[in-house]
């Protein structure tokens, strides 16, 4: 399983995907050079009539897309199987469907892949959890048949050495939308990149996310959105904080609007709170254009410190600056983190953020 | 029984071309259950004196005392001045996204009292403050002043004012912005206060028709960064008819 013979193309870091990846800490996941160990660490709950798990021989299943990401392609080709997961027409999944990987190890990689799919007209919430050791490259996919719609939650809540590459790729056909909230606050190094194909008009997504580096921590959240075909819409709202030094965020948001995709409606915000000295946070968002008959398209991208007249406000009550603190920050993640709907998690996650906040030593 | 006592205050306030001077020489004494109107024209420093006393961290003190019942309140935090007594209604009250009116509130209240107020008790207070400040319940849900009319600030102002119970309320033009019947509400909400705790009240406004409300039992009339003229409520029938003319320049 560690022996990869096909050569591909490794990244420099001067190649516009990786420019502002740290390539050295990738464990060489993108030179090929990573051990790669014989683990399938993903689990299933939550069996529900309609729904099916089941690992598929790479050899019974073709990946509706291809992908350009050198990491993937080895994924592609070393991973045995395929943990497919499957919502069948017309069914709608009350309970939420969880995945989850725990405590796997750093000795050797785990390349994984998992593929999501919804028949036309079913309906479920997918809830990934990410916790323990990892040293993981992940090529997730969604296939998203006409009129369906899956709400999709990531949870990175690694342990500090974690080392996690992954791609999520949705497929949206026709009156379909995909809704995903990744959040993303634990590890040494994490990179997403959540892209959207639509391929039948009416689609809808919506990219949410909110991230949280502490000292040395490298978050990275690059997403594609591909406008193929007329009136889709796309909304991309990611939120992160930063404290320590060497805390590094990367938010990329590429948006394209092909010539085909009249009637597109797309909004792109990312905004950054550094809380502290030595933190540094790249936001990009980048749109690009090939019809003017469009309904809109927009970006915005802000990155700022704590507001004084907020924290002025607050104490000027009697609330102590640690809690006021406590409390802006809390409030600047609340308008995603809610997004989640389901009130153990969002609890657990604002008690983390709490915790890196403190940590941060504010 | 509580006294806010100013002295000499002197407050400059830090700027691209350095520090300006904007309080020169403050002296007030407001005890409980006094009502004092501090008039004047804008720019006067009418709202520096308010901010400079809540500790706001843009203003730098050059000379001068300020003590509640004493103690020294220049000395504190901000979050002890309000611990201390002191309550500050701000005329841009600041939005603050994401954190729910009725969770800032129950903070506030822990960190006042030291301990989270009983639940129900707690809830019952608000209700009754929100219902006497004519105030939707869906008003707890929202996120505090985001996207609320001026209106709203400003009861969401005097409804802190009345549950938190401090000692000492500045009210920094809490009548801006507000029509006729906003202003009425919203004086009731003060004078309530006032009668429940004794409050002693420093009342800041350009104009005199808060105080057909709120009636004050002192005028002070602030000119250029000091107090230029004081008198009773007769004082402030003079400026509703002269205006500021006769302080400004001088």
């Amino acid at each position: 399983m560690s022996l990869l013979t096909t050569n591909y193309l490794t990244p420099t870091g001067r190649e516009e995907a990786w420019r502002f990846t740290p390539l050295k800490r990738l464990g060489g996941l993108h030179d090929g050079t990573a051990k790669v160990g014989d683990r399938e660490s993903l689990s299933f709950k939550g069996g529900a009539s309609g729904v099916s798990f089941e690992r598929i021989s790479r050899e019974l299943t073709t990946s509706p897309a291809e992908t350009d990401d050198v990491v993937m392609q080895r994924v592609r080709e070393g991973a045995r199987n395929v943990a497919t997961l499957t919502i069948a027409a017309n069914t709608e999944v009350a309970e939420t469907i969880t995945l989850s990987r725990s405590a796997h190890g750093l000795d050797s990689a785990e390349f994984s892949r998992v593929r999501i799919e919804l028949g036309a007209h079913a309906r479920a919430t997918v809830i990934m959890e990410n916790t323990g050791d990892a040293f993981l490259a992940e090529d997730v996919e969604f296939v998203l048949s006409p009129g369906s719609n899956l709400t999709f939650v990531s949870l990175q809540e690694w342990n500090t050495g974690s080392t996690h590459l992954a791609k999520h790729h949705a497929i949206v056909d026709r009156d379909a939308s995909f809704k995903s909230i990744t959040v993303t606050v634990g590890g040494s190094l994490v990179r997403l990149l959540p892209s959207v194909e639509f391929i039948g008009q009416g689609a809808s997504c919506e990219l949410l996310g909110v991230y949280f580096a502490t000292e040395g921590q490298f978050f990275e959240h690059r997403m594609f959105v591909d406008h193929k075909v007329p009136n889709a819409k796309s909304r991309v709202n990611y939120k992160g904080a930063l404290a320590g030094q060497g805390a590094h965020t990367v938010w990329i948001g590429d948006v394209f609007i092909r010539a085909a995709a009249e009637g597109t409606d797309t909004y792109e915000l990312n905004r950054n709170l550094l809380l502290s000295d030595g933190a540094r946070a790249d936001s990009v968002p980048n749109l690009e254009i090939e019809t003017g008959e469009i309904v809109g398209a927009g970006h915005a991208s802000t990155t700022g410190r704590f507001d004084d007249e907020q924290l002025f406000y607050l104490m000027s009550r009697g609330i102590e600056l640690a809690d006021a603190r406590r409390l802006v920050v809390r409030g600047f993640f609340n308008e995603i983190v809610t997004e989640i709907g389901d009130v153990v998690i969002q609890d657990r996650l604002m008690d983390r953020i709490d915790g890196e906040l403190a940590k941060a030593g504010s | 029984m509580s006294t806010l006592e100013i002295r000499g205050l002197q407050v400059s306030v830090n700027t691209d071309v350095g520090a300006v001077e904007i309080l020169k020489g403050v002296d007030l004494t407001i005890k409980s259950g006094e009502t004092h109107a501090i008039m004047g024209p804008n720019g006067s420093g009418k709202s520096t004196l308010a901010y400079s006393i809540a500790g706001h961290p843009k203003y730098s003190i050059t000379g001068g005392t300020v003590t509640l019942d004493g103690v020294d309140l220049l000395e504190m935090t901000v979050d002890e001045r309000a611990k201390a007594g002191l309550f500050l209604a701000m005329q841009y009250p600041v939005e603050v996204p994401g954190v729910s009116v009725s969770n800032f509130l129950r903070t506030a209240v822990t960190a006042l009292r030291g301990e989270a107020p009983k639940l129900r008790t707690w809830t019952g207070e608000v209700k009754d403050a929100m219902e006497a400040l004519k105030m939707d319940p869906s008003f707890a849900t929202r996120n505090v002043n985001e996207g609320f009319s001026g209106g709203e600030k400003k009861r969401h102002e005097i409804m802190q004012l009345e549950l938190l119970k401090p000692k000492i309320a500045i009210l920094d033009e809490t009548d801006s912005g507000l029509d006729v019947d906003a202003l009425r509400v919203v004086s009731e909400g003060v004078v309530r206060a006032k009668e429940a705790n004794n409050l002693g009240v420093l009342l800041i406004t350009h104009y005199t028709r808060i105080l057909r409300y709120i009636k004050p039992d002192f005028v002070h009339v602030f000119a250029n960064g000091k107090i230029v003229e004081e008198g009773g409520a007769e004082l402030a029938e003079k400026l509703e008819a002269n205006g500021y003319a006769e302080y400004v320049g001088s």
